[in-house]
């Protein structure tokens, strides 16, 4: 079935389009704020919520859209750029025209490529309305002078002049298509979830070059060191998802049928929870309807719960949960007697690889929506390697039916390294 | 089981069964008393000790996974007559009210000192983020941290 995802454009369309957009409008001088509407502006802070566009372009304790964030991909390190209206280091350069032109085609205001960590291949899929809103909201922020950090990238990325290959070869948005037969409800969940909403930047497999593999929309990706699930029939959750549970997950970084929200989403759920109620519901419904055919599969199976087998498979990894983990995530611990799931109602365990399992134990999990959220605190400073993977393979023995992990402890190196922790 | 754990440069041999968190060990079984126990689930950080020189709940580590590591407690830094340089900065600053947070603050504060000498003001602030202190002795805290770091007590902004 399809549902809607984005039909590639003929390149000859896509040619014309960005000749047009090469010319005209790009090099005029910014509009000053005045001549915003607030109504513009207004709409361009729900849909910057939507886009998560703090989330990149925000430093750690840093101004918001000072940009500055490291980003890291297979090719390096690349630091997010200021998208406050400051005019040397900011936005101030990009008129209109110009912003649009970046947002869809990847062009930065001089004519120079931009790199596709910045996911213009989803924006390509907005509303010239949606794009010019998001305009007037970031141009009306305070302006910050935060000159760029230089990337970090290894040849021959380090050349910008070669995106423009990887666009030749990957670059063909086409426009966003309604769902004939869906409801109004559905198709703008669909709308935001592949445009402004970029959900695909991590949870698309990407190809060797880092882009995405289209053919494979939402079936899971990794993304800084954490493995983003799919969000269609191969989700592995063990309790089915619903529109009103993914609500739940979005709005608040945390479902009691599942877990919380950990990693890259936590910045994502933090925008959300403050994003228009319509949209995040939208969005629930469009990703429930994708996911439903898992639900479907798994039928009425219960959460496994597999303690006495997992003890006598793993009794090193045991004994370390027992000392390390049980005193929250058992029955009858206080946070679970204030209504956190069962850890065999999470995702990580039930995963085909370890990824996340292992980056929660090292990271752990900051509340995403304020001080009441979930939290759990990070062991990457206080277990080896080899005791991160022996706990791995205990929950996943106990906690799951699946088949053991392989090679957990390279894995949890090759974490602690990709996380930043090694 | 036993295990051998070796503590501020001592071995010590302990029986215990694996998962105990190392907490327990190090105050009810070897009586150094200086790790505190606030909430045993990572949340406030009064067990804080080092392992292999970085700052650990010990409430959360068992001590199975405790064996073979280096570890140090408040103890391993000074005594009440010969204070370490960082205890000597937290008294001159006052820095406690009831104290029961101190321990572990120090512990970790010493760990961010051993790796980065002259920390930044944001590098002070997020490095003892995890700790907290129920009677607000924050702000002292943090001036004991500068004075033994040799920065200037008061703040530069952060
Ligand atoms: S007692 Fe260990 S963190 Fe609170
Ligand atoms: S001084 Fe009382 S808890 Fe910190």
């Amino acid at each position: 079935m399809s549902l809607g995802w984005k039909t590639p454009a003929p390149p000859a369309a896509a040619l014309a389009l960005a000749l047009a957009a090469c010319t005209g409008g790009a090099r005029l001088p910014p509009p000053p704020p005045q001549t915003f509407s607030a109504a513009e502006i207004e709409k361009g802070a729900e849909l910057a919520k939507l886009a998560d566009c703090q989330g990149c372009h925000t430093a750690d304790g840093g101004q918001a859209f000072a940009g500055g964030r490291p980003l890291k991909s297979p090719f390096g390190t690349i630091y997010t750029r200021n998208i406050t209206p400051d005019p040397s280091t900011g936005l101030g350069r990009y008129s209109r025209e110009a912003f649009v032109r970046a947002l869809r085609r990847g062009v930065r205001f001089d004519g120079a490529e931009l790199y596709p960590a910045m996911p213009y291949d989803h924006f390509a899929y907005a509303d010239d309305a949606d794009l010019g809103a998001l305009y007037a909201y970031l141009m009306t922020r305070r302006p910050k002078d935060r000159p760029p950090t230089p990337n970090e990238l290894i040849p021959p990325a380090n050349i910008r002049g070669a995106v423009a290959i990887w666009k030749a070869l990957f670059f063909h948005p086409g426009r966003f298509q309604p769902t004939p037969g869906q409801s109004a409800e559905f198709n703008r969940g669909a709308y935001l979830v592949q445009s402004l909403g970029h959900c695909g930047a991590c949870h698309t497999p990407h190809n060797i070059l880092d882009a995405e593999e289209t053919k494979k929309p939402l079936q899971g990706g990794v993304q800084e060191g954490w493995y983003a699930p799919p969000l269609n029939a191969l989700s592995p959750a063990s309790v089915p998802w619903t529109p009103e549970r993914v609500y739940r997950f979005l709005r608040t970084g945390f479902d009691r049928d599942h877990s919380a929200a950990a990693g890259p989403m936590g910045s994502v759920v933090r925008e959300l929870a403050r994003a228009p109620e319509p949209d995040v519901r939208a969005l629930s419904v469009y990703l429930a309807t994708l996911m439903q055919p898992a639900s479907a599969a798994k039928g009425r199976a219960a959460p496994a719960d597999h303690a006495a087998q997992a003890a006598a498979a793993q009794p090193a990894g045991a004994a370390l949960y027992a000392g390390a983990c049980a005193a929250c995530h058992d029955a009858g611990a206080a946070m679970m007697r204030e209504g956190r799931p069962p850890l065999q109602f999470a995702t990580p365990p039930q995963e085909d690889r370890p990824t996340d399992v292992i980056q929660v134990i090292l990271q752990g999990v900051q509340p995403a929506t304020g001080p009441r959220g979930p939290y759990m605190p990070a062991f990457a400073g206080t277990l080896s390697d080899g005791q991160v993977a022996a706990i791995a393979a205990y929950v996943r023995a106990r906690y799951s039916d699946r088949p053991p992990w392989k090679d957990l402890t390279s894995a949890v190196a090759k974490g602690r390294r990709q996380g930043g922790q090694g | 089981m036993s295990f051998v754990l070796t503590i501020n440069g001592r071995d010590h041999p302990v029986d215990a069964s694996p998962e105990t968190p190392l907490l327990y060990v190090l105050r009810d079984d070897l009586r150094l008393n200086g790790a505190k126990f606030g909430c045993g689930l990572g949340q406030c950080g009064a067990c804080t000790v080092q392992v292999d020189g970085k700052a650990a709940y010990a409430c959360l580590l068992p001590v199975a996974a405790a064996a073979g590591r280096r570890i140090r407690t408040v103890e391993g830094l000074g005594t009440a007559e010969a204070p370490s340089p960082l205890q000597k900065a937290f008294m001159v600053e006052q820095a406690a009210q009831c104290g029961y947070c101190i321990a572990g603050m120090i512990m970790r504060a010493q760990a961010l000192l051993d790796a980065t000498p002259r920390p930044t003001e944001a590098e002070i602030r997020a490095h003892m983020q995890p700790n907290l202190c129920r009677c607000g002795t924050h702000m002292r805290i943090l001036r004991a941290i500068r004075r033994a770091a040799g920065l200037p007590v008061e703040a530069a902004s952060a």
